[in-house]
């Protein structure tokens, strides 16, 4: 089931870069480095088109984390033994590569379970800082990761949310900034790239106007870190948030990436071990930043080995994944035009996205057409994919969505496109 | 058709999709009425029956789902004019036992018609609740006409 490895460069998509190795032509970047990818679904080549979910990981991160049980595991920052010891160096030299990888100190960076977790715990942390009437910005295309806490946040403290509203194009109406965004305004909360449609937000932009107006900015970029070059201080932002395994690491991971100042800022949400300095009967005091919002046993095993997952973006170097990744994204955008019937959302041209398309087919119910790929070995995600109200938006209630790794090719999206073909001939289209 | 597909998408299905019945509005007021709403899918549903005498007379079933739940809703409107309440709802119970069945057998008393071939679903268990939302939806309309409405939405998700 393995497939042709040269694949010819169809018409009209500009290849990725030359120098690219196995890349010529948009072959699968370190593909056979997958194992997941060898498995057959339904007797066919899985054909793994959800990396927006979750992406698939390389052999070297699955090794590490077991590595970690067979030869590692203790608990961190408590024993004595060796074992403690080498636990805790895989712990803290995992925060130090996710510092290394977007260029902040290791002290910056609190290790969490997820974007969720991360998002969590900046909106519970800033609760004690906030008061009645203070205002937070975010946008109409958030995940509701960072949605929810921020509506919690806001019944509980007397807040008001408002969104900068999206565009017919899919992209935010940045002329009404200046209305949204006022004196009042404590927090921006937004995406770096929208998990539906794509849009790469201009964050600094954005976060410049904010903090000229004392506003915190908050930046998820569960969709970007990992698939377009990003490093913390270009955005501009105060918190950055991601998730290991939407980043080619794995699952129970995440980060919280903060500005000094602002991590300063946070009242830590969650209590208990590890996160103290000094306890007694009556008060405790609170560890040191990032230690103090790490309470409890953290996943040790996937923090050691998420160094992996960043190594192999890093060979195969940030610029060539995300080139990678904006041509299969033109590929798909061009086909999926072609094929005729299909609202397709977000921006036209790939440059100005990350490597996601979602459509939807009048003719076929986006569960009925995940289903009848799913029967090809082609893995979609349909669904509102956790935005509601930017579906409401969009005037559908689910959307078919197919999304890219380093390991897809062209013939991922040809298998797409055929697959689409049949369920359309399914329903007498 | 392959991986099963022709399972879950019988002819039948497919053709109650394309032409769902009940899809007119009920010529008067309705007797009873309920909406049907499972928020992870997005699947929606009106239903609304008439009923005279002893028996429901017709059902108006407005869904916007995927061919599943369509075709489900449309052979509701199929079955039930003609019944009685409690018959309506034996037939519900008795589907919704049949997903959960390994055989996914329906008694032939009750006379089940295209709902045989809707239990082929239960094959895939994801799709369960697509083919049951308008049958729970249906025990929800009859209970609001008893007067033990619950107010909300039917469900078919957890
Ligand atoms: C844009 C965005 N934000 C946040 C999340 C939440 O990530 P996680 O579920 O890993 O916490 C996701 C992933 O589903 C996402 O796509």
């Amino acid at each position: 089931m393995k497939r042709a490895k040269s694949l010819a460069a169809p018409a009209g998509v500009k290849p990725c870069d030359g120098q690219a190795g196995d890349c010529t032509h948009c072959g699968p970047v370190f593909g056979e480095r997958f194992p997941l990818l060898e498995r057959t679904v339904n007797g066919r080549r899985l054909v793994y088109l959800d990396s927006a979910a979750t992406t698939q990981k390389p052999g070297a991160v699955i090794a590490a984390e077991a590595r970690y049980y067979r030869l590692h595991n203790a608990n961190v920052h408590r024993g004595m033994h060796t074992l403690g010891v080498e636990a805790t160096d895989l712990y803290e030299g995992c925060r130090a590569r996710v510092g290394r990888f977007l260029g902040l100190p290791a002290e910056q960076v609190v290790v969490t379970r997820g974007a969720t977790s991360a998002l969590n715990l900046v909106a519970g942390g800033l609760a004690p800082t906030l008061k009645p009437g203070d205002e937070i910005l975010i946008t109409e295309m958030e995940h509701h990761a960072n949605l929810v806490p921020w509506l919690e946040l806001a019944r509980r403290e007397g807040l008001v949310v408002r969104h900068i509203p999206v565009t017919d194009g899919g992209e935010l109406e940045l002329a009404r900034l200046p209305e949204l965004l006022n004196g009042r305004t404590r927090v921006v909360a937004l995406t770096h790239v929208s998990n539906v449609l794509g849009t790469i937000n201009p964050v600094a932009e954005i976060a410049a106007l904010a903090r000229r107006r004392g506003a915190l900015v908050v930046v998820d970029a569960a969709q970007s870190v990992g698939h377009l070059p990003l490093a913390f201080d270009d955005l501009d932002c105060d918190f950055l948030v991601f998730s290991a395994h939407k980043t080619y690491g794995p699952m129970g991971l995440g980060f919280l990436a903060g500005r000094a100042e602002a991590l300063e800022r946070l009242h830590p949400v969650e209590t208990g071990g590890e996160m103290i300095e000094t306890v007694t009967m009556e008060s405790a005091t609170w560890a040191a930043i990032p230690q103090r919002f790490e309470a409890g046993t953290p996943n040790v095993a996937a923090a050691a080995a998420f160094p992996a997952a960043l190594d192999t973006i890093d060979e195969a170097t940030i610029e060539r994944l995300r080139q990678h990744e904006i041509s299969l994204t033109a590929y798909a955008l061009e086909r999926l035009q072609a094929k005729g019937g299909l609202t397709i959302y977000g921006p036209r041209d790939a440059a100005r996205r990350g490597g996601l398309v979602a459509f939807h087919d009048p003719m076929v119910h986006p569960h009925d057409m995940a289903q009848l790929l799913d029967s090809l070995g082609v893995a979609v995600r349909a669904g509102h994919h956790c935005a509601q109200p930017l579906h409401r938006r969009l005037g559908v209630v689910a959307t078919s969505r197919a999304s890219f790794g380093m390991y897809n090719a062209h013939d991922d999206i040809d298998a797409l496109i055929d697959g689409i073909g049949y369920a359309r001939s399914v329903f007498g289209a | 058709m392959n991986g099963g597909m022709d399972e879950l998408y019988r002819e039948v299905i497919l053709d109650h999709h394309r032409r769902p019945r009940g899809q007119q509005p009920l010529p008067g007021p309705a007797d009873a009425r309920a909406e049907g709403k499972n928020p992870s899918c997005g699947d929606e549903l009106l239903l609304e029956l008439a009923c005279a005498g002893e028996a429901i007379t017709a059902a108006h079933v407005a869904c916007h789902g995927c061919a599943i739940a369509t075709a489900s809703g449309s052979i509701l409107a199929e079955l039930v004019p003609g019944r009685t309440p409690e018959q309506a709802r034996a037939l519900a119970e008795a589907f919704r036992e049949a997903m959960h069945s390994p055989d996914g057998a329906l008694p032939d008393s009750l006379d089940p018609g295209d709902l045989e071939v809707l239990t082929g679903v239960r094959k895939f268990p994801a799709r369960v609740k697509c083919a049951l939302l308008p049958w729970i939806t249906l025990l929800s309309a009859l209970e609001a006409r008893d007067g033990k409405a619950a107010g909300l939405p039917a469900t078919t998700e957890a």
